[in-house]
């Protein structure tokens, strides 16, 4: 038998605190960046252009039938090729993310588009605003309100899967906790301790995607 | 009146929805200052008709021109054109996400460059004209069907048009809204407004109507002014077509 001793938390903490803010800025920036990128994918996707859209279509696919480890590990070794420097495994990663996270993301938005309706589109038309005006500030505002839920739910996913870094030596927060672990001998203690946290944020951020469902659903 | 100044010229005008013809051979002329009712059975290509005229449905062939300026004409700025022509929908089509002076203020700033200030007097003026200042800052849904849709023919004045076309405007609405929704349509005829009107409202094209088109199978049937078109149409068709409508 052992004894549980979780002072070694405490002891920890400023490491620890480092790899969690190093986790909510992965998943923050991979979550603006994707969001901008898939929005731009959506709308290439559903432009009458054939040429734009069948691209979009082919990186949509190409991305979404790669495991998002792989494509970290590619990244890790081809951005630094591309751009002709080293760049750190930080950058390497953030673009690994943002390029996989976009998508995703870009599915999400397209039916969020589609589910606003053609009218819509007409009566901001035909009061003299360009397509992308219409997009703007018409189509766009109401297909995010409407896809808010599963853009959060996506972020929950995209939060769990930023711990794929350990694979390029990134210190998130499950590899700090994992060095103190292994060098302190407590790795029940610290094991119990991330998966805690990681089930907190998440629950939350759960409970927050059914509040926010709920609510957008009593308005519509 | 003044009959002699031409503001919409339809000449030929074919469309197709694949196989189907939606317009065959349409061709007509609004004056301005005219207030022309398009009526016929659904289908027959009313909305599709007047849809054509800002250049929301593209056609196949024909000549189009609003105010001397080509729609047809590929190398014509649609969105310009759009703007000096308002249109009202059935289903409202006002902006959920943002409230009644929003939805008004919109076009104004993206599209005229008015400022805020100038939009927003603009708004002011525009909802105490269709009875509504009291609900400027309410968001669409907090709202009847009438309201909305005067609000939508707000915001398609505040543009300034030079023509409005309206799109089965009564359509969606519950019977003890439709009257708010003609007073405002029977005021702006009477200013002047040059108007467009697909409906089935025989009392408002009756009562403000200079002329009244009658379609049928994608075709302009009859094109008479309208004491002649409610004292006798010429057409068997447009016979029966008043006899459904009215009889009841």
């Amino acid at each position: 038998m052992f004894e549980l001793d979780f002072s070694v938390i405490p002891a920890n903490s400023s490491l620890l605190w480092e790899g969690i803010k190093m986790t909510f800025l992965l998943t923050g920036l991979a979550i603006v960046g994707g969001i901008i990128l898939g929005t731009f994918l959506a709308l290439l996707r559903i432009a009458k252009i054939p040429v734009l859209s069948q691209f979009s279509a082919a990186y949509v696919n190409f991305f979404r039938s790669l495991p998002l480890i792989l494509v970290i590990f590619w990244l890790f070794f081809l951005v630094p090729l591309i751009v002709g420097r080293p760049v750190g495994a930080f950058s390497s990663v953030l673009v690994a993310f943002i390029l996989f996270e976009a998508a995703y993301y870009s599915e999400i938005i397209r039916a969020g588009i589609n589910s606003v309706r053609l009218g819509q589109l007409a009566a901001a038309r035909a009061m003299g605003l360009t397509y992308i005006q219409s997009m703007r500030y018409v189509i766009l505002p109401q297909a995010f309100r409407a896809m808010t839920p599963i853009l959060l739910t996506q972020a929950i996913i995209l939060f769990q899967d930023t711990s794929l870094v350990y694979v390029v030596g990134l210190r998130d927060f499950l590899v700090s906790a994992e060095i103190v672990a292994n060098r302190d001998q407590r790795l029940v203690e610290m094991f119990l301790f991330v998966a805690l946290v990681y089930f907190v944020f998440c629950f939350a951020a759960s409970l927050g995607v059914k509040y926010l469902q709920k609510r957008i659903n009593n308005e519509l | 009146m003044n009959k002699k100044d031409n503001m919409i010229k339809m000449k030929s005008v074919n469309k197709w929805y694949g196989k189907i013809q939606v317009l065959n051979d349409c061709s007509l002329e609004v004056s301005k200052g005219e207030v022309i009712v398009v009526c016929g059975p659904s289908g027959s290509g009313k909305s599709t008709l007047i849809k054509t005229i800002n250049g929301l449905e593209p056609v196949k062939s024909g000549e189009i021109t609003v105010s001397g300026i080509s729609v047809t004409n590929k190398s014509t700025d649609l969105d310009q054109m759009r703007s000096k022509i308002g249109m009202v929908f059935q289903n409202f089509e006002l902006f959920p996400h943002m409230n009644v002076t929003e939805n008004i203020k919109l076009g104004q700033m993206k599209v005229l460059g008015r400022t805020d200030e100038e939009a927003d007097q603009k708004a002011k003026a525009l909802l105490e004209r269709v009875g509504l200042t009291e609900h400027a800052e309410k968001y669409p849904s907090q709202l009847s069907g009438g309201q909305q849709q005067r609000v939508a023919i707000a915001r398609g004045l505040a543009m300034e048009p030079m023509a409005m076309l309206f799109d089965e405007p009564t359509s969606a609405l519950d019977p003890e809204m439709i009257n708010e929704v003609l007073d405002v349509m029977v005021k702006l005829a009477k200013e002047g407004m040059t108007m467009m009107v697909v409906t089935h409202e025989m009392g408002f094209a009756r009562k403000v109507a200079d002329r009244v088109i009658f379609m049928d199978y994608g075709k302009i049937i009859e094109d008479a002014p309208s004491q002649d078109f409610f004292g006798s149409p010429r057409s068997d068709r447009a016979q029966e077509f008043l006899s459904k409508i009215l009889n009841h």
